[in-house]
């Protein structure tokens, strides 16, 4: 035996003289072939023993079921919505265009398929609800400059991106808001004038504080009074811009609809939910206690109770609180609901991102100087937030689809509008809601699939050059 | 081995002002007595290494020193400010206060060049564009100026060293803290990173290190503190510390160190 290892040793018989042949790999390993083997056959073809055979055999059969099974749905989700469905209406009979034989239409008994001239007559009213007819490009127009921007921000190769962010977060709400009211908002100038006069009294006090001059207890709170101060002052400026008056009708938020309100709530709430769940989430990891038990609170408060809840609450019970006379639109309480609701959500999300970043990272940005703002800024900010996209998508996605229950406090969104053609005697047909239905959930899945391919797009780039 | 590559002392001048005094310094952590009553002067100028074994306080002695951690009892002054709770104190002296971190605590997000130069444009606000000319030099002279444009994660670990010393440099200290640089380095980049610090010291720069290489206390240092349970037991010049260490622990632990 040692004499063997010993001769193997000498003879140098594992030392390659010449490059061992490059060769292409087994038909298992590449191809479509390969893909089956590996995916499909591989876990059932081990007949090598007894209970790798009733394995095999077992895998087999539920490999096939479920091939089955796709087929049959998938199937007949494409018969109901593409071979066998109603694509036009050309005498204009209306419900009797999907109806069978039986029902007195002339499709043949037993027919299901989709009844698409239904949506296409409904269409108007899915996107935009009881918006007036003639006004309708003023949403468009609105939509457009937003998916113009959107699409600018998110295409990496145009120049001045984050110009056109900024515009989008800040003029772009005021001409949105002022193209789908009308604008001329109702306000009172005095009070304006005594709001802004109140907060850029605040914002100096702030300044004299930060500097010192008016003792130290002001000066602990001057960021307070400047936060406030500019507040005061930007809702002042933001009223004064709503109240010109442009010369467009006035178009009542109760007139909106469909995608036009799932939009308005869901884009606000995404929108407004990140940078107020930052701050929150800060707040809960601050050292001042008096920070902490605010964010603590609030977060609790809000993850506590149902999304319908707060909606009716907004919608329902904030009247009873507030003095005769004073009375929120409808819309914005609800906007303002679903935007503090989400907020506390994300903030959990983004202090999850928080969490995951070593102590090194504070230390470092400690130690070269940097102040508390610039460290989240500069470094911990863009790790954490990097970190939790597929949680902070998931939010947003789930704020999406939850926007349907604002149908609830009778405002019609996408699935509200659906719900509510269905009464319509016009076009009542057996197949009139599993259309709308089917429709509704296309405009859905368009939506959330779109930002989850997105965040995917975000995960893999901001990975990029970073990991070894 | 010293003496093959002999260190040039020539700038490695002692002066009088007085970089850091601590007084009394007493530090718990909960009930865990960890700094017992630590009175140290740093003179401009000089190198000194601590050393001691772990748990014996000498980390959380140099992370005292730009308030990393905070002391209950006694005064630390760094540069003639008192560390207090004063956080324009804390800013001002962090400022001028470099720190190399065991573990490096690199950005990772940002690039090698992005990294020496946040500090510089953020809490110095100079220009992007003198900033970046300075990062280039500093990171030529710990020399690996052609990685400027990668991210920390594709250097080795003895790059990613040596770009947090220059990251440190960049803002123009007055003194360097180490914190135990080279423990989470494999052996053969350690001395590519020592050969850094060396250059430093010999380019005059006040410098506090906490390490085991001893070989770096015998050529740069001009004092070496032993530390143990959180107490200054011996201080002394490389030589007779070496030599004719006068503490029994001391004794133990350089005997240990010296013969594995």
């Amino acid at each position: 035996m040692a004499e063997n290892r010993k001769s193997a040793g000498t003879q140098s018989g594992f030392v390659r003289t010449e490059d061992a042949p490059l060769m292409p790999p087994p038909p298992s390993e590449s191809g479509i072939t390969g893909w089956l083997w590996q995916n499909v056959i591989s876990s059932c073809a081990d007949f090598t023993s007894v209970g790798a055979s009733v394995r095999s055999i077992f895998m087999a059969s539920f490999t096939l079921f479920v091939a089955w099974l796709s087929f049959y749905i998938g199937w007949g989700l494409f018969d109901f919505a593409i071979l066998s469905a109603v694509w036009d209406d050309p005498e204009t009979l209306k419900r009797e265009v999907c109806w069978t034989e039986q029902q007195g239409g002339s499709l043949p008994d037993g027919w299901h398929g989709a009844c698409w001239p239904f949506i296409e007559a409904k269409m108007k009213f899915y996107i935009y609800g009881p918006y007036d007819n003639s006004e309708l490009w003023r949403v468009n127009l609105a939509g457009l400059i937003g998916l113009v921007g959107l699409a600018w921000v998110m295409i990496e190769r145009l120049p001045y991106r984050r110009y056109v962010g900024i515009f989008l977060l800040t003029g772009y709400p005021l001409i949105a808001i002022i193209l789908l009211t009308g604008g001329a908002f109702e306000v009172d100038y005095g009070t304006l004038s005594i709001m802004a006069i109140l907060g850029l009294g605040l914002i100096s006090v702030g300044r004299l504080g930060r500097r010192g001059i008016l003792g130290d207890s002001v000066a602990t709170v001057a960021g307070v009074f400047a936060v406030v101060g500019w507040l005061m002052v930007l809702y002042a400026g933001v009223m004064l811009v709503l109240s010109a008056d442009v010369g467009l009708m006035n178009v009542d938020t109760n007139d909106w609809g469909g995608l036009l309100i799932t939009l308005v709530v869901a884009v606000t709430g995404i929108v407004a939910s990140l940078p107020l769940g930052i701050v929150l989430a800060l707040g809960r990891r601050s050292s001042m206690p008096v920070a902490r038990i605010l964010s603590v609170v609030f977060i609790e408060f809000w993850r506590g109770v149902p999304l319908i809840t707060v909606l009716f609450m907004a919608s329902v019970m904030l009247p009873l609180f507030l003095p005769e006379g004073v009375n929120f639109n409808n819309l914005l309480r609800a906007l303002i609901g679903v935007m503090l609701f989400s907020a506390a959500y994300m903030a959990e999300v983004v202090r999850g991102g928080l969490q995951a970043i070593d102590k090194g990272q504070y230390e470092g940005a400690d130690a070269v100087g940097l102040s508390y703002w610039q460290k989240m800024r500069l470094i911990i900010l863009p790790q954490a937030l990097t970190h939790v996209i597929p949680g902070i998508v998931n939010t947003f996605i789930g704020l999406f689809k939850d926007t349907t229950l604002v149908s609830i406090i009778g405002l019609f969104d996408l699935l509200g509008a659906a719900q509510s053609t269905l009464a319509d005697a016009a076009w009542a047909s057996p197949v009139q809601g599993h259309t709308a239905y089917l429709f509704i959930a296309v405009m859905f899945f368009i939506f959330c699939f779109g930002m989850s391919r997105y965040s995917i797009f975000m995960e893999n780039k901001l990975s990029r050059g970073r990991r070894r | 081995m010293a003496e093959q590559n002999a260190v040039d002392r020539s700038k490695m001048t002692v002066g009088d002002e007085v970089v850091v005094s601590m007084d009394s310094v007493n530090k718990w952590y909960g009930n865990f007595h960890v700094l017992r009553d630590i009175n140290l002067e740093v003179n401009k100028g000089e190198r000194i290494v601590i050393c001691g074994p772990s748990g014996s306080g000498k980390s959380t002695l140099i992370r005292c020193l730009n308030r990393l951690e905070v002391h209950q009892k006694g005064t630390i002054n760094v540069h003639g400010i008192e560390l207090n709770s004063d956080l324009k104190n804390i800013e001002y002296i962090r400022r001028e206060v470099g720190m190399v971190f065991q573990h490096f605590n690199l950005f990772p997000h940002l690039t090698i060049l992005e990294n020496c130069t946040l500090a510089p444009i953020w809490v110095r606000k100079m220009p992007k564009r003198e900033a970046e000319e300075i990062a280039m030099r500093f990171l030529e002279i710990v020399k690996i100026p052609e990685q400027a444009l990668k991210y920390p994660g594709q250097l080795s670990g003895g790059q990613q060293q040596r770009v947090a010393i220059a990251r440190a440099l960049c803002m123009q200290p007055q003194l360097m803290l180490f914190d135990e640089p080279t423990s989470a380095l494999d052996p053969e980049m350690i001395k590519e990173v020592l050969d850094t610090m060396v250059a430093l010291a010999e380019d005059g720069m006040t410098m506090v290190v906490v390490t085991h290489e001893m070989g770096f206390a015998r050529k740069v240092a001009n004092r070496v503190i032993f530390m143990d349970e959180g107490q200054i037991v011996e201080e002394n010049n490389p030589e007779d510390f070496f030599s004719n260490p006068k503490n029994d622990r001391t004794k133990l632990f350089l005997s240990q160190i010296l013969n594995h």
